[in-house]
């Protein structure tokens, strides 16, 4: 009897959890659901919804109503991709500073990579004492927060002279084709470069590569190869989930960045989409939806195509010791 | 012979490997070096001298400064308020849904994704849903409203911490809640039944058992989300700007610190803050030792 009075009561608990957790999933999707959606509304139904939070409507000329009061609307009245079309084919702004945010992104993601797993590879292999320091000093500098590390870094770049975003690389001529190129990037070296060395990825990836068994190593030893061999046909691939999650890890930062730009990069052209978001509900509100909609995508597509190996990552690093 | 040679060649390819191994490390030591190391120390220097002409020996001086700078202690105020309600809250919220993740329940991997997916959302992309939530003519003000109560300009008024604290949830939960699932499935499931027969409730096991097995765990969870928390300038900047009054944290002092470049200034609330933060993470780390020693290994 008390069997059974026991069974339902876990019966009634695991229903109160499931209805608990999905009320609580719904309200973390919530505000990237609600942003898709309004992103296909009319910039007429925009400002008549959300008119009295942005004050004068910037473009539109036609009287519109504008509720006194700013309401949440889930579904459009009438779907279209007006947003959208503005966003690609009216207002170049947007469309720059999104490939701004690839300019920085891309080169930091790579080389920020092949440095950590290169150096997590170093730290991991033969350890010893000064090893052990080296990785203590990482993990110091994973603490610190921004505010404290940005200091250090405008130091060098000032006195380097990497503030300076107008100077150009000048190459020989046989590197002129690639010059503009490279120049891209040359301009907003104050914060790639510093970026590039965020030790974070060091931090997680060598605590992953310790557990590398030693008797692959050693196996693989036997069978005749090198250090290079090792670690690109046994920690690599051994590592790949951790690989796939630090680098996500590190596209969410690089692709979510506001304070290093504020800091770092003075020609606010050169800024990205994640800091150019928060001034445009002064203008353009229309399509403030379909922008932020149209940056959310890069992050979902990868989150949605790798999200079993950043959970896997996630769960590696588990522990800020050993 | 034959041995003595191998082991000859065995030696020689061992140094190989350690010289290799150090070359790996060289690229990421020395851009460490070059951009945090060593201006680091250029910082702690300038932060005990007058200018960077004089370069004259002050002390403590610019510190003493700092510390009576209103700007400076409203920056540390909000920001020490904030992390002191946001840190502890999602770590227990998170647990709890990871609590609820052990039980068996349909849909799991769905949800999982629901929770974590906004560690990946551009909190610029969704600022303005939360600007239209939290307006003084907002939705949540309309439902408050609904229900008889008066509604408060929230991003104006010293409830603006309520609003960070739900984005800094909102972000942070889902990876802290995975954290703590891998951990919970880590500790010994024989260890549970026998406390079981033993006639232990749920909660006796939570908190005698599971609590002391996952604390190394808590201290990673506190402190990652320690250092999340100072990230929060974001979510402020976006939602209120370059100077809000309620919400004045201290990002926008360093910011603005940056903006009229006073070395001094900059340099020693850099090193003061460092202290805080390695202090604090000593704390923690003499606090894990002392209650995790025991189950550890």
């Amino acid at each position: 009897m008390a069997g059974v009075t026991l069974r339902k009561k876990e019966h009634f608990l695991n229903i109160a959890v499931t209805v608990f957790l999905i009320f609580t999933a719904i309200m973390f999707i919530m505000p990237t659901v609600l942003t898709i959606a309004n992103s296909f509304m009319t910039s007429g139904e925009i400002s008549a919804n959300y008119g009295a939070m942005l004050g004068n409507m910037g473009d539109s000329d036609e009287k519109v109503f504008i509720s006194e009061r700013v309401n949440l609307k889930f579904i459009p009245d009438k779907v279209t991709f007006e947003q959208y079309r503005s966003v690609l084919f009216r207002s170049p702004d947007y469309i720059m500073k999104f490939w701004n945010s690839v300019i920085l992104t891309v080169p930091i993601m790579l080389f920020q990579i092949i440095t950590a797993i290169l150096a997590s590879y170093g730290l991991s292999r033969y350890p010893n004492k000064v090893k052990y320091v080296i990785f203590f000093v990482y993990i110091i500098l994973t603490i610190m927060p921004y505010q404290v590390t940005l200091v250090p870094n405008y130091l060098v770049a000032d006195k380097f002279g990497m503030l300076d975003t107008e100077k150009l690389l000048e190459l020989p001529k046989f590197f002129k084709p690639v010059e503009k190129f490279l120049n891209m990037f040359y301009r907003r070296r104050a914060l790639i470069l510093p970026a590039i060395f965020s030790p974070f990825s060091i931090f997680l990836l060598t605590k992953v590569m310790r557990r590398v068994p030693v008797s692959y190593i050693e196996a693989a030893q036997l069978d005749g190869a090198g250090e290079f061999r090792i670690l690109t046909q046994i920690y690599i691939p051994l590592c790949k989930g951790a690989i796939v999650s630090v680098s996500m890890l590190s596209f969410v930062d690089c692709w979510n960045m506001v304070e290093q730009p504020m800091i770092l990069i003075k020609d606010t052209t050169l800024h990205p989409l994640s800091v150019f978001l928060s001034q445009i509900n002064t203008s353009d509100v229309g399509l403030a939806f379909a922008v932020g909609t149209v940056y959310m995508i890069p992050a979902i597509l990868i989150f949605l195509y790798a999200e079993e190996y950043l959970i896997e990552g996630i769960t590696y690093a588990g522990g800020i010791k050993g | 012979m034959e041995a003595k040679k191998r082991r000859r060649i065995n030696r020689c390819g061992r140094l190989k490997g350690k010289i290799f191994s150090w070359a790996c490390i060289v690229p990421s030591l020395v851009g460490v070096l070059v951009f945090f190391v060593i201006p680091f120390g250029i910082v702690i220097y300038y932060s005990l001298i007058n200018n960077t002409h004089e370069c004259k020996f002050v002390g403590t001086e610019n510190f003493r400064k700092l510390f009576v700078n209103d700007a400076f202690r409203t920056a540390c105020k909000n920001t020490a308020e904030f992390s002191l309600i946001s840190v502890p809250l999602t770590t227990v919220f998170s647990l709890v849904l990871a609590t609820m993740f052990e039980r068996n329940i349909a849909g799991k991997s769905a949800l999982r994704t629901f929770l974590l997916s906004p560690l990946v959302i551009p909190t610029a992309s969704v600022v303005l849903v939360w600007q239209v939530l939290f307006h003084n003519h907002g939705t949540i003000n309309s439902i408050i409203e609904f229900f008889g109560g008066t509604g408060v300009d929230w991003l104006k008024s010293k409830y603006g911490q309520v609003v960070i604290i739900t984005m800094f949830l909102w972000k942070n939960s889902g990876y802290n809640m995975i954290l703590f699932t891998s951990a919970l499935a880590g500790v010994p499931r024989d260890l549970l039944e026998v406390a079981e027969l033993e006639g232990a409730g749920k909660i006796y096991q939570f908190m005698h058992i599971k609590l002391r097995y996952i604390s190394p765990t808590i201290l990673f969870v506190l402190i990652m989300s320690l250092i999340n928390s100072f990230k929060i300038f974001r979510e402020v900047y976006l939602l209120t700007g370059d100077y809000p009054e309620q919400l004045y944290m201290l990002q926008h002092f360093m910011n603005n610190t940056f903006n009229n470049l006073n070395y001094q200034k900059l340099s020693s609330a850099a090193v003061v803050f460092a202290v805080v933060i390695a202090l604090i993470m000593a704390v923690l780390l003499i606090l894990e030792n002392h209650f995790g020693k025991d189950v550890e290994g």
